[in-house]
């Protein structure tokens, strides 16, 4: 699993993120909060070693992540991210089984295993009879979801998702939450995602840490951490508290 | 097969009429020496020029990218031409001074065409147009050397020309185009990630420094020697591997290898209509293919 100890990063002469400590534990979600420009993203890249980090160290396994491969980091940690387009006409499977390079030889075809994996990634994304579609042609809640399949057909036992509910209507932001959620409890993952949905965050994740400034401000169950004075000095806008009927975890509402 | 038939039909026709029986002294020279080595290059350089092609849209994202137009046959052409003038007597010379050429333009237009904001069509096809116009005007420079005789020559060796076709050129075109293609097929499904884009390339597990100097030696490699032995041949590499793409889908796996095969019948094709159709006399084959390169291009980049 993922340990992140006392990390900072550095762009140019200025500091991302700042002291930055987490721990992830198997089978939990943690959802990663903050304004706009608070160093989610980098973070969330920083966790698969895909942006250098200038202190601190992150541990894959007890081992630290800048001496794996890249391969290697492949096949234990996979990413959702916002997708640009692309100029050629990749069909659905193709992406989706592009997430089993790491998997296959460099020089090979997919082996039946792979093709397997894939199918059933596409069916728990509800993308079933979108193989043969090409990606530029689906809708932007499409697209995301067939990202989502891809991470899911890699079976890393690390999710990282930056904003995944972002282009979806609402049956599909319920539908990837408890996709994640279900992963993650089945198959003793762990996923870290990015949202700016307060209550999807209560209703999904197992911890929050909610970041400003590149530094971390409140770590802990959601209970504790989304209160009315961390709301306010984090995001600057006032809220409204209480209980959510349905599920009986914490409920945020906007005052506007 | 249809190469194969390529090639047959390339061998069959030409300025002079040869039975398939009976030959003559003189029609089994033209046949064995000057239109057999001819046609057999001009299927090696088609085949390496569309593999570049193909290789390079997929590392840059971009099917617009292309030997021709990014400025690449030129920094070939002006090693070969630095050689011919500076290093005439080494017959080495020519192919390792196009390759160095072809790398040195690839990588000044990769670095001018990268931005913070990453690469956009647009700084691409400028920095080609940039790279390529510098570089014709240094040739232009180094033309004002030769003299008259060599320069009509050289001339029609800049538009793409296979009629200085010798085996030996043909062995190394070979060589390079086997090589090439099978190394850049075996890269093939990292580069359907690159395609995709750089970031997921390195987010599902490519090491995509690696993968991205392999392709630019590569395709530097099989350009280098391919205009070494018959000049800038435009446009192969845009055209081919477009219509691959269409009738086959955009797996890199498929698209590379049946570039190859498609890009040398392309070239022997063109080559056989530059050579017969105002026969005697004949056309460079480079001005064949910008004939039919040019509208796919605009075609192209109106659609994107």
């Amino acid at each position: 699993m993922l340990s992140v100890q006392k990390i900072s990063i550095t762009l140019g002469s200025r500091n991302i993120l700042c002291d930055v400590t987490l721990e992830m534990a198997k089978g939990a979600v943690v959802a990663l909060l903050g304004p706009n420009g608070a160093g989610k993203t980098t973070l969330l890249r920083a966790l698969n070693g895909s942006v250098p980090v200038a202190s601190g160290e992150i541990k894959l396994d007890g081992r630290p992540l800048r001496e794996f491969s890249r391969r290697e980091i492949a096949k234990s940690i996979a990413i959702v991210a916002q997708e640009n387009e692309t100029k050629f006409p990749v069909t659905v499977s193709e992406f989706v089984l592009a997430g089993r390079f790491a998997r296959g030889g460099a020089f090979g075809w997919e082996t039946e295993e792979d093709v397997r994996a894939a199918l059933e990634a596409l069916r728990r994304c509800d993308l079933v009879d979108f193989e043969t579609r090409v990606m530029n042609e689906l809708s932007g809640g499409e697209r995301q979801r067939v990202v989502l399949a891809r991470a899911i057909a890699t079976e890393a036992k690390i999710l990282l998702l930056d904003e995944p509910t972002a282009n979806l209507d609402l049956a599909h932001q319920a539908m990837m939450f408890r996709l994640i959620r279900e992963r993650v409890k089945s198959e003793n993952c762990s996923a870290v995602v990015i949202t700016h949905d307060l209550n999807l965050a209560a209703e999904f994740a197992d911890e929050i840490l909610m970041l400003k400034h590149g530094a971390v401000f409140a770590y802990g169950v959601p209970d504790a951490v989304l209160n009315q004075k961390n709301i306010d000095e984090v995001y600057d806008v006032q809220v409204l508290l209480d209980e959510n009927p349905a599920s009986g975890k914490v409920r945020v509402t906007t005052i506007y | 097969m249809a190469l194969a038939a390529a090639l047959g039909l390339g061998l069959a026709l030409g300025s002079e009429r040869l039975s398939i029986f009976e030959l003559t002294e003189q029609q089994r020279a033209i046949l064995f020496d000057i239109r057999m080595p001819r046609v057999f290059l001009g299927a090696c350089v088609g085949a390496s020029l569309a593999v570049a092609g193909a290789s390079l849209q997929a590392l840059l994202r971009n099917p617009l990218a292309e030997p021709y137009l990014l400025g690449v046959s030129n920094g070939a052409a002006l090693g070969t031409m630095l050689a011919f003038v500076f290093f005439e007597s080494l017959g080495f010379a020519r192919p390792v001074l196009a390759f160095a050429g072809a790398g040195v333009a690839t990588f000044t237009v990769y670095q001018m065409a990268r931005s913070r904001a990453g690469m956009n069509i647009e700084r691409l096809v400028l920095s080609g147009v940039i790279v390529t116009t510098f570089l014709s005007s240094v040739i232009v420079l180094l033309t004002s050397v030769l003299d008259a005789a060599r320069l009509r020559g050289f001339t029609f060796w800049l538009l793409g020309d296979l009629s200085q076709a010798t085996y030996q050129g043909f062995y190394l075109t070979l060589v390079a185009s086997l090589i090439g293609t099978a190394v850049l097929t075996s890269q093939a499904r990292a580069l359907n990630l690159m395609m995709i884009g750089e970031r997921d390339a390195l987010d599902f597990g490519v090491e995509v420094g690696r993968v991205r100097l392999i392709v630019f030696a590569l395709a530097s490699a099989l350009v280098g020697t391919a205009v070494a032995a018959s000049g800038s041949v435009g446009y192969v590499g845009l055209i081919v591997p477009h219509l691959v793409r269409l009738a086959i889908g955009s797996d890199n796996r498929l698209v590379v290898p049946f570039s190859a095969v498609s890009g040398a019948i392309f070239v022997v094709l063109a080559d056989t209509v530059s050579r017969t159709v105002i026969a005697p006399r004949e056309l460079p084959v480079g001005a064949i293919t910008a004939l039919i390169g040019a509208p796919v291009f605009i075609y192209l980049l109106r659609r994107n």
